[in-house]
């Protein structure tokens, strides 16, 4: 049920933790699902609030943009599959999937009695419904629906005797992760003012820029969840903003603390680590000069110095990365691309040398202003850049002018941004084949498109996770641009509240949350 | 009454002119609603149709018309961040914050800066005069918003009196309402008061050296009376024009206190409209703080002929 891209989080300060030495964050294994409702500890009832800091761009799952959206709508919406907080894919809505070997067909056996909020079942109408309008495929598409293009293999979807069959024009063997997208009923139009859906809780009212207000849903397919009896999700204008409320006991919850405050609060709250599962990067436009050079890229990569930049802006916490992937996709991540460039001030002044460019040169870093910590570390990179004789400058934007000068207009020179994902490893490489018009950073290598169209047809788990390496391989030779890290979560939790789960994805879930007794 | 016709003109002539102003000044920046709200996934094909389907394909002078048209009967047409809200509705939810925070911060104001003023000039260089007067320059030179932080940190965090950020409805609980605007009110009130202090009573000494005081003290008046019920009417007269500005202020949004609070006001939904690109909202917004001020500003002229008709 989450999608997207650029990392849209937080307002003024954000997050990070983990450190690089072995707290990966990613799974916190002790919430309430894990103890499969037999737990004595925690009680049913209470409503808590959570404190989010960027407000809902829409209602209607299939139309919402912002990766802050879906983290909250996914207590309203569930999928045909979601995603356990291991990384696994685990039937919902769906009680069984089965993926036919050529990779052609996906079979989903429906699971009996699943209710939508309004009382009708869950019928393998509403399932083609759903999954033909974020396919793009319902006749005449809503143009704010946000059209998935994995899904344009889509060939047909037929209703089966227990289910739904998806069958796609060419192999695609790592569409499941897509298939997390919400189901919603197919005679139902009002989904922008009052959505329905079948997830654990259900929307009770919304106020832009005040609150969203879930209670339980009583008919939830999965026994003894949700624990709570209501969630208010209060939207702060900003963290600090949030940080006051929670000192002030307001909020329950809240996702996006910074190290500083999370120092403050440890005796009042508990502190939750986790990852963001974003790939921050000092992104190069590698159509401009200088960066058409591979050398040059290389020489900013050589004179960063990662563990300095989260040692700064998140006290250590946060992982490093070498590549286009972050650590929590375990099984096609590459952690020996880590170390590729190493910090060299005395390397990269040789590269730049090498390149033409005996006396360093000058760009600018584009850096949207909403995001706090995208600042913070523009500052030490440019800290860093000097000591190898490269003068950057820091040009502050608006969220808005980012998206239509740099993202869609590529008119930038480097920019520092968060880049998100489904749990598909095609998706967060999406940026960088050629023709597509999510590379932002004009990154071209025709080796790279070949291995990744491929990659995507491949039906073979081995063969497959070779390939995606090999993408990072050739990402990191490339210095396509120079990745920092994929920064890390702080959450602080109420103490008397339990159950607080992260997921390899960007999601709230309030359904495993309880009150301990 | 020509007085009155000319001074409707101005009001008629200066709020057309701000509304030209501010939808020109909006259609020159860069970025628009359909990109915004296509984000990351904006393609071209796609930034067209959305642009079409929120009007931006027409020439400016036809959307101009047509929203002066709207704005006219209230109609401002629909927000493009929240599709499913009229911009109408959007101020209207914000309105009672603002206008809680501007009517108690102004009762405030009122209630304890004209017995201060008052006492506090009665004795020119006195010992009340000077304690007044520099509490009132030590409060004045506080920004709102460090006053708005020690507020919240005192009776939020540490008394935790009331919950920074937490709003009722006035139709939910009237006490609930009032008890989660005093604070802030507060925070806006003080620097003000103390401003109105100083002025009331620049005022006063002023009045209190005309020669109708020497005559009323002659014709046998306390010093008190003289002050109650002849330069009291006096003085007001420009703490009029200083309060209708601080009205006009407040009303318009006290983006920095409401910012300070969490307070979901019409500053808060100005600022975040315009970062939104919600171009509808912005207007309207921009608007309403114009039709507020020229508004107070009116009425405060027709105040002051009213009590004063030689002006």
């Amino acid at each position: 049920m989450k999608k997207k891209l650029i990392s849209f989080f937080m307002i003024l300060q954000i997050v990070i933790a983990a450190a690089l030495c072995g707290c990966t964050g990613g799974t916190n294994g002790d919430g309430p699902e894990q103890q499969s409702g037999s737990d004595s500890s925690v009680r049913y009832g209470g409503k808590i609030t959570v404190g989010i800091t960027q407000d809902l761009d829409s209602l209607d799952p299939h139309k919402a943009v912002a990766a802050g959206t879906e983290e909250v709508l996914i207590n309203i919406f569930d999928g045909l599959i979601k995603v356990a907080s291991n990384g696994d894919f685990v039937p919902a809505v769906a009680s069984s999937y089965e993926i036919s070997e050529d990779g052609l067909k996906y079979a989903f056996t429906l699971r009996k009695g699943v209710k939508f909020h309004n009382g009708k079942e869950v019928t393998a109408e509403d399932v083609i419904y759903s999954l033909k309008r974020v396919a793009g495929l319902d006749g005449t598409p809503d143009p704010e629906v946000l059209v998935k293009s994995a899904f344009s293999v889509i060939k047909e979807i037929n209703k089966t005797e227990d289910g739904v069959e998806v069958i796609l024009s060419e192999p695609a063997t790592e569409l499941i992760g897509f298939f997390t997208c919400s189901i919603i009923p197919c005679d139902y139009d009002a989904q922008e003012t009052a959505p329905v859906g079948c997830g654990p809780f259900k929307f009770v009212s919304y106020e832009p820029m005040r609150s969203i207000v879930l209670e339980k849903n009583e008919d939830y397919y999965i026994e003894g969840v949700p624990y709570l009896d209501g969630v208010t999700f209060k939207i702060s204008a900003d963290t600090d903003a949030a940080f006051l409320e929670l000192m002030a006991g307001g909020i329950d919850i809240f996702p996006y603390l910074t190290a500083d405050q999370a120092n403050q609060l440890k005796e009042r709250y508990n502190i939750e680590y986790g990852t963001m599962n974003l790939v921050q990067a000092l992104f190069l436009n590698n159509a401009r000069e200088p960066f058409t050079d591979v050398r040059v890229r290389q020489a900013i990569c050589y004179a960063l110095d990662r563990q300095g930049i989260l040692n700064v802006v998140a006290e250590g916490r946060g992982e490093v990365i070498g590549t286009n992937m972050f650590p929590t996709f375990s099984r096609y991540y590459d952690a020996s691309l880590v170390d590729k460039y190493p910090t060299d001030t005395a390397m990269a002044k040789k590269l730049l040398a090498d390149a033409g460019y005996p006396d360093g040169i000058s760009f600018t870093i584009t850096i949207p202003s909403n995001y706090d910590f995208h600042v913070k570390t523009g500052e030490v990179i440019v800290e860093q850049l000097r000591a190898a004789g490269i003068d950057a400058k820091i040009k502050l934007v608006e969220w808005s002018s980012w998206l239509s000068d740099v993202y869609a207009g590529r008119d930038f020179e480097s920019t520092i941004i968060g880049l998100d994902s489904e749990l598909a490893p095609s998706d967060i490489l999406r940026f960088y084949p050629s023709d597509s018009s999510k590379n932002f950073i004009n990154y071209s290598n025709s080796e790279f498109d070949e291995i990744y169209a491929k990659a995507k047809k491949t039906a073979d788990e081995g063969e497959k996770t070779r390939l995606y390496k090999r993408l990072e391989a050739i990402l990191t030779e490339d210095a396509a641009s120079a990745y920092i890290q994929s920064p890390a979560q702080l959450v602080a939790v109420n103490k008397e509240i339990t159950g607080y789960t992260f997921y390899p994805v960007y999601v709230q879930d309030m359904s495993t949350v309880a009150y301990l007794k | 009454m020509n007085y009155y016709l000319r001074k409707t003109i101005i009001f008629a002539v200066t709020l057309f002119c701000v509304a030209a102003i501010n939808f020109l000044l909006f259609t020159v920046i860069p970025g628009n609603a359909a990109l915004s709200r296509l984000g990351t996934e904006a393609t071209p094909e796609k930034i067209e149709q959305l642009s079409k389907s929120y009007g931006l394909d027409k020439s400016i002078p036809e959307r101009f018309v047509s929203w002066l048209g709207g704005a006219v009967t209230g109609d401002f047409g629909m927000s493009s961040v929240y599709p499913t809200r009229t911009v109408s509705e959007l101020i209207g939810k914000r309105l009672p914050v603002t206008a809680g925070l501007a009517f108690i911060s102004l009762l405030l104001i009122i209630i304890i800066s004209i017995p201060i003023g008052l006492v506090g000039s009665k004795k020119p260089g006195g010992i009340i005069d000077r304690i007044t007067d520099i509490s009132a320059l030590a409060f004045m030179s506080i920004p709102s918003f460090i006053l708005g932080i020690v507020i919240t940190v005192v009776f939020g965090v540490v008394l935790r009196w009331f919950v920074p950020g937490s709003y009722t409805a006035p139709s939910e609980s009237f006490f609930g309402y009032v008890g989660c605007l005093i604070f802030p009110a507060l925070s806006i009130a003080i620097p003000k008061t103390a401003m109105t202090v100083r002025f009331l009573k620049a005022s006063v000494r002023r009045e209190l050296s005309e020669d109708y005081v020497r005559t009323a003290r002659a014709k046998g008046n306390t010093r008190d009376e003289v002050l109650s019920h002849h330069v009291l009417k006096n003085s007001l007269l420009p703490v009029i024009t200083f309060i209708g500005l601080i009205v006009a202020e407040v009303m318009a949004g006290s983006i920095i206190t409401e910012k300070v609070f969490d307070l979901d006001g019409i500053g808060m939904l100005l600022i975040s409209s315009i970062s939104k690109r919600d171009m509808n909202v912005v207007q309207a917004v921009v608007m309403y703080i114009a039709a507020t001020v020229v508004t107070v500003n009116f009425i405060v002229d027709m105040i002051y002929r009213k009590v004063d008709p030689r002006t």
